[in-house]
């Protein structure tokens, strides 16, 4: 059973829509577990994340996290790599911001300062992903394993440094000190007063993410790279053969991708925060896999999912507002649902559509 | 000096345990092709059943056995995903992990109200040190009154348990039948499928005995070690036994020097934590926190052996249909 065999409205919609339904209906039976109704927590979440100003504007706010990090994952899936590490390089990533922030911000104003951040987040967080790839490339050590130790080394590493080198003096807190306006990006609230916004932090980091998402398609489906990268992801041995090498191919994607995961912090430090400070990419790294799957490691199904997500992340909050019951671990469940279904158990619903949409023709065809 | 010793091996002893239970069952699971990265949501999971339960019944054993359950129930949604269904065993690891982040949560706030943790455990419900026989006679003696009334005697069972199944494990994997064959299916599936065996039910039987032992896992740490579960309780413990699980290159021996290793670097840590030592001054704890992981990426960079995992691990079996 290829995949062929499906028109592709059921290959890229239906079977995602379905996928999605089921996680949301085992979502809804813990919700009646809690011994809320269901019915009223989807609609205060709806109404949350996209029922007023504000509320839209944190879903976009959450959403550009995740087209950052969506990519990052998507562009290795076209190598056949996975990045599990986008939690580790945009944490790291996070030093790269900051570091042209606070070497920038009393000087210049923030549109100087912006190319300095995306290049430095970038750096960071490819370099982050360089040591795995590196090892994947030659030395056949699995990029998945690394880049979960790598994961866990940038935690401990960033700890360390925000409690000794970059704490400012004086305080308790382990963070950098708060940035001047040169290291703060506009809130579109300002730039956009009539959508009304509110307090929603979502920033100019959103046309980043946008113009990233370009950028990845022209990079992918548009120039010699990107066939490199496709190719040895559909097939390295055929790849090897035609002259692409694994080595460059490896590490130049893991090297794109965590550049990619990097630039999640010009959004949270640059954009919200304006200040580096502990754990602040909080799953955003791990969500990306969800989004890159459920987009199908395309840069507009990553910007639908980024969306959903978003809208799950702000919904979420509002709901635990307004059903004290339901914490805003809530959302942890649901990702975790939509992660298994439509990640997963990908393939459940699969068989029994190819069934339902194979001509009854076909089938007396193949019966004869 | 000796007694300092002996202090900072016991609590190796008492850290290395989890690691230990989640490394073996983690084995059993990779042994035969199943790559489990889910072994921190198992853990997480087990350490909720196993506290809840054990605060209701007031009964540490039938904790242990909701905690195993729990764990199974978790290893069975990982088997339906990357077994029958062969979705990404990666993909459904982390899901595996976020479940069991968020339900633990969830539900701990909704039933017992205490921001997620379940309430002090009851007399009874928790498993009490065990005290080997003459530990107290021999405790004056000079260096095995040290050793035995210290170092081996006043553990809970899990602990004993813990160090017990890994010469077990290791009988079962290549002194058996089933073990022959669980390390022949994640070599080389279609070859055992070829002889006339299930893929599918040998690698199911080997993703529940891992549940089951990341369920012992996790009830260690909620109803051993600790008398309760707090939110987030594992705190990357199960991926620092997925480290050790490749530092010990899938080998029940090596698995239990590995834990111990990692055990130790976490009781050194505590033990440091803001003492110089002469010459280097001091060394900060999240150094100690990273060391497994460092050592593992080295290991696995090839500059200490090689570590190779079983050869079809991650690859869901297709049967080949006519």
């Amino acid at each position: 059973m290829s995949a062929g065999q499906l028109p592709r409205w059921v290959d890229y919609g239906l079977i995602p829509f379905l996928n999605l339904a089921a996680a949301f209906l085992v979502s809804g039976l813990v919700v009646v577990l809690i011994g809320e109704n269901p019915l009223d927590a989807v609609e205060l979440l709806v109404w949350g994340s996209v029922g007023y100003g504000e509320g839209i504007g944190f879903t976009l706010f959450y959403a550009t996290n995740f087209i950052f990090t969506g990519l990052a994952v998507a562009v290795a899936f076209h190598a056949g790599l996975f990045n599990i590490g986008g939690e580790g390089q945009a944490y790291i990533g996070g030093l790269g911001v900051a570091f042209a922030c606070l070497a920038l911000d009393h000087i210049v104003p923030w549109y100087v300062t912006l190319p300095f951040a995306i290049i430095g987040s970038a750096l960071m967080g490819a370099a982050w992903a360089f040591i795995p790839a590196w090892l994947q490339a030659t030395r056949g050590s699995h990029v998945v394993i690394t880049t979960i130790m790598f994961n866990f080394i940038a935690s401990s590493l960033m700890v360390y440094l925000l409690n000794n080198a970059l704490k400012k003096p004086g305080s308790m807190q382990p963070e950098t000190r708060t940035f001047e306006v040169g290291g703060r990006l506009p809130f579109l609230n300002d730039i956009f007063p009539s959508f009304g916004f509110g307090y929603a932090p979502v920033n100019l980091s959103l046309f980043v993410a946008l113009a990233a998402c370009v950028l990845v398609w022209v990079l992918i489906w548009r120039t010699k790279l990107g066939f490199e990268i496709r190719s040895f992801g559909a097939n390295a041995t055929a790849a090897v053969y035609a002259g692409i090498s694994p080595v460059r191919t490896i590490v130049i994607t893991m090297l794109i991708s965590g550049g990619l995961a990097g630039m999640m912090a010009i959004n949270e430090i640059m954009g919200s925060q304006h200040r580096l400070l502990i754990d602040f990419v909080t799953g955003y790294g791990f969500v990306g896999i969800a989004v890159a799957l459920m987009g199908r490691a395309h840069p507009v199904g990553i910007v639908l999912a980024s969306i959903l997500f978003g809208m799950l992340y702000q919904g979420g909050a509002e709901l635990s507002f307004e059903m004290p019951n339901i914490t805003r671990d809530m959302i942890i469940v649901i990702q975790g649902l939509v992660i298994l279904f439509a990640g997963a158990l990908e393939h459940m619903f699969r068989p029994a559509i190819v069934k339902l949409f194979t001509p009854s023709r076909a089938l007396a065809a193949k019966e004869a | 000096m000796f007694e300092i010793v002996i202090l900072t091996l016991d609590s190796t002893v008492r850290l290395s345990t989890p690691l230990l239970l989640a490394c073996l069952a983690g084995l059993y699971s990779e042994r035969s092709g199943v790559v489990d990265i889910g072994l921190e949501g198992k853990m997480l999971g087990a350490a909720f059943g196993a506290g809840a339960v054990a605060y209701l019944t007031g009964n540490a054993w039938i904790g242990l056995l909701a905690g195993m359950a729990v764990s199974i129930g978790l290893a069975l949604i990982h088997g339906f995903a990357s077994i029958t269904n062969r979705g990404n065993q990666i993909v459904s690891g982390v899901a595996i992990n976020f479940l069991a982040a968020g339900l633990t949560a969830l539900l701990g706030q909704t039933w017992f109200r205490q921001g997620g943790r379940t309430p002090s455990l009851p007399e009874g419900g928790r498993f009490r040190d065990i005290i080997l026989p003459y530990a107290e006679e021999l405790r004056d003696v000079p260096v095995i009154g040290g050793i035995y009334s210290e170092l081996l005697s006043g553990h809970n069972i899990l602990v004993y348990a813990a160090f017990v199944a890994v010469p077990l494990t290791w009988w079962v994997l290549f002194r058996t039948r089933f073990g022959l064959r669980l390390r022949a299916v994640g070599e080389n599936p279609a070859a055992v499928d070829t002889a006339g065996i299930s893929v599918t039910w040998l690698r199911y039987r080997a993703v529940i005995a891992c549940g089951a032992l990341c369920g012992v896992a996790g009830a260690y740490l909620s109803i051993a070690q600790s008398s309760g579960f707090i939110k987030d309780m594992t705190a990357g413990k199960g991926f620092i036994a997925l480290a050790a699980l490749i530092f010990a290159k899938w080998k029940p021996a090596n698995a239990m020097f590995a834990c111990l290793l990692f055990g130790f670097l976490d009781a050194v840590a505590i033990r440091m934590q803001g003492q110089k030592i002469p010459g280097i001054g001091e060394i900060p704890v999240q150094f100690f926190q990273a060391l497994p992981y460092i050592l593992t990426v080295i290991l696995l960079a090839g500059f200490i052996g090689k570590a190779i995992p079983p050869k079809a691990a991650g690859i869901p079996y297709l049967k080949e249909r006519s």
